[in-house]
């Protein structure tokens, strides 16, 4: 049986509902029962009922990240559910959507049913998965999105690569509308990226490095918009990180188009000149972009067209990464320090404050992928993330839970430390 | 040794004029010279080469160093030993200079991140080939006297070119006017950010030009189809004997070789009084006896 918890003293966020103010929260068999000013603690002890003192901190619907790569199955060298769930609820997170680019591939109901098997055993956070858009990735024959989604895939993404072929896409896109599912897309036109390992500019030209031109995403989301004219399903732009691809979204956006797109951390805080020297922690796809770029993907949060934050959460062995630029493996490791840095990206520029920060990592991305959650709404069930919002700390890879160290923003200083997460009305992490 | 990039003109012009003074070694009845006696210098190379690896091996065993050749074709990552492990291998044999020839651009800063052994780049992916650039300043300034207020064209695929982009750092600094000329599908990203001119005309640029470099068409490295066909390339890019006639009568003709005669430049040309070719692979020798001597003194230093 749950016990019971009464957050106290806290100033609650709770942007589904309009809520921002000094707010108690009392929580019963998992699920939130009174959200009053002041609710009294006296009589609730003794019923197995604990208090949790959140004076000058943030009480907030539990975070929730719909890009993660955990790994597993297939690469549990670098992450496993396990790993990825402890690090999610220690960097706040209630809900994360893994990828399915496993080793096999999440392109049928028991693969869904395996990562969801893994996460109850790992008991920190709830994991959601999106399931192949083709089998094998291969951008060919269609995965069997019907079962999948009947086994609880939140969406369907073929992420690592895009749908090359747009008579396939379109299929797939067409396919879906029998279901309430969302279609993610990595755009990339392979074609145009050819071997790039990092942004096509003045920084490749001086490294020396294959370049991916942003044409290679625009093109592809380009593409991707005209097809949802034809098949009206819910599509999703996952990590886009150029001023051009903030562009089309804001048309297709204004067209009424059931577009939504999310937005990677190193996307709003890393440029190319990061890549200056070397450094394989930097190198990432979609790859880091020029100034110009961050600054359109930072208006574009301001303006409202941005969905979710996500960190695309890439893990990946030492030895992977020590390797020549041109030979390592794309991904960083950013779960686990994602809070601060969007607070570094957004809040301490002014772009955003707490509670638009907070819709955009609890209800807005739960909307993306239709999942019933992100909001401290009676009846819901209690996932709660408790922030200390002026909290500063030193990244350190060194602490991670997550079984990858490719994080390149070790020793940044950071502020907005998690001090509680509370999942399904336990308290599954506490600082 | 990983750039020209990041040498002032000045410690660019100490190189050269070290060069000269081991120019002579090579005219001597005895070839040799002591400075690197009882060094080991490792040729590691990834990629083909004949030039370079020869004339970094006889520039080490002119300085009497001891060499050893490690050549491997493929480059580790998907079978065998990382880079970083065969470096490391390789120190603890106790080498003190690797050469090292890489198909990734930054290999060789890599590794200097990674040993201590001096590491000279012989070229890494299409990032630079400092002592290909220092050859041919030094081809030049023995020629011409200065670099000085030079019109220099290189011509070709400098997209993937280290030559064009060594050549573009030591010729720049050393005060010269660099144009890049090519078919924009063989020009690097933002070019117009470098500090050079960009030209897809050649006819219009050989005129004024005192110095043109011929880049070698690296079919091994040009992904899809960048020009229609050979014919239409050379009509275009091509270093003619008719196109010559339009040239300053000086101008020196360059390339860094291996040549494909009538195709980037027609063998008339290649061979004819304008050309600086095999003065360029002669000086390449002095060059890099050179930089090895200087290379070696600095970690001497070093550990002083």
């Amino acid at each position: 049986m749950h016990s019971g918890l009464l957050i106290k003293n806290g100033r609650l966020i709770d942007p589904a509902n309009g809520i921002d103010k000094k707010c108690d929260v009392s929580i019963v068999e998992g699920i939130i029962a009174e959200v009053r000013e002041e609710i009294a603690d006296s009589g609730r002890q003794g019923r197995n009922f604990t208090v949790i003192d959140a004076a000058g901190k943030l009480v907030v619907p539990g975070l929730i990240d719909i890009h993660v790569h955990f790994r597993e199955p297939g690469d549990e060298e670098e992450e496993t559910i396990a790993s990825g769930s402890a690090a999610a609820v220690a960097a706040g997170f209630t809900s994360v959507v893994c990828m399915p680019n496993t080793n096999p591939v999440i392109e049928n109901e028991t693969d869904v049913e395996y990562v969801h098997r893994k996460a109850r055993q790992a008991r920190k956070t709830h994991v959601y998965t999106m399931g192949a858009i083709t089998k094998g990735l291969e951008g060919v024959e269609l995965a069997e999105m019907g079962f999948m989604a009947q086994a609880g895939a939140v969406g369907f993404t073929d992420d690592g690569c895009g749908v090359q072929d747009p008579a396939v896409m379109l299929r797939a896109l067409k396919y879906a509308t029998m279901f309430d599912v969302v279609i993610a897309e990595h755009c990339q036109d392979d074609r145009i990226a050819g071997k790039g390992v990092m942004n096509a500019g003045y920084q490749s030209t001086i490294l020396g490095l294959p370049g991916i031109d942003s044409l290679a995403e625009e093109a592809m989301l380009w593409r991707d918009i005209q097809l949802i004219k034809k098949a009206k399903v819910r599509y999703h732009a996952q990590h886009i990180s150029t001023g051009g691809s903030v562009e089309l979204v804001r048309a297709a956006k204004n067209d009424g188009l059931p577009l939504t797109c999310e937005v990677a951390p190193h996307h709003l805080l890393l440029t190319e000149d990061c890549c200056g020297e070397y450094d394989t922690n930097f190198k990432v796809n979609p790859p880091l972009r020029g100034q110009e770029d961050v600054d359109a993907l930072r208006q574009a949060v301001a303006d409202g067209l941005v969905d979710a934050l996500a960190s695309d959460h890439a893990p990946h062995l030492q030895s992977e990464k020590e390797l020549e630029f041109l030979a390592a493996p794309f991904g960083i490791a950013s779960l686990e320090c994602a809070l601060g840095l969007y607070v570094k990206a957004l809040i301490e520029p002014g772009i955003l404050d707490w509670p638009a920060l907070i819709h955009l990592m609890t209800e807005k991305p739960a909307k993306v992928i239709g999942i019933d959650k992100g909001t401290l709404g009676i009846g819901k069930q209690a996932d709660v993330t408790i922030i200390d919002p002026n909290a500063e700390y030193k990244i350190d890879v060194s602490t991670f839970r997550s079984k990858s160290r490719n994080c390149p923003y070790h020793g940044w200083t950071v502020k907005g430390k998690v001090d509680k997460t509370i999942v399904g009305g336990e308290i599954r992490f506490e600082a | 040794m990983l750039g020209l990039r990041e040498l002032s003109a000045e410690e660019i012009g100490y190189i050269l004029d070290t060069a000269v003074g081991f120019e002579q070694v090579s005219t001597r009845s005895v070839k040799k010279a002591p400075p690197l006696r009882g060094k080991v210098v490792v040729n590691l190379f990834f990629e083909d080469s004949t030039r370079t690896r020869n004339s970094f091996a006889l520039a080490a065993n002119r300085l009497s160093a001891d060499i050893i050749e490690f050549t491997k074709k493929t480059s580790s990552v998907s079978k065998g030993e990382t880079l970083l492990d065969t470096a490391r291998n390789l120190e603890a044999m106790g080498i003190d200079i690797v050469v090292v020839r890489h198909n990734a651009g930054g290999a060789s800063r890599f590794l200097s991140r990674n040993v201590n052994a001096c590491v000279v780049n012989a070229g890494d992916g299409f990032c630079e080939h400092p002592t290909q650039g220092l050859l041919d300043v030094y081809t030049i300034r023995k020629i011409k006297g200065t670099l000085e207020g030079l019109k220099i064209a290189i011509v070709g695929d400098v997209a993937h070119s280290r030559v064009a982009r060594s050549d573009m750092w030591a010729m720049t600094k050393l005060g010269a006017e660099v144009t890049f000329v090519g078919p924009p599908t063989l020009m690097p990203a933002q070019a117009e950010r470098l500090p050079v001119k960009v030209s897809y005309c050649l006819d219009e640029v050989i005129e004024k030009v005192d110095v043109i470099n011929m880049l070698r068409i690296q079919f091994e490295r040009l992904g899809g189809n960048p020009f229609p066909s050979i014919r239409e390339y050379s009509h275009y890019f091509g270093l003619t004997a008719e196109r010559m006639k339009r040239a300053k009568g000086n101008i020196l003709v360059m390339h860094p070789g291996p040549i494909n005669r009538g195709l980037e430049i027609e063998s008339e040309v290649a061979d004819g009084r304008n050309s600086v070719i095999l003065e360029q692979v002669t000086n390449g020798l002095a060059v890099r006896m050179a930089v090895l001597f200087l290379v070696n003194q600095a970690a001497a230093q070093r550990v002083d």
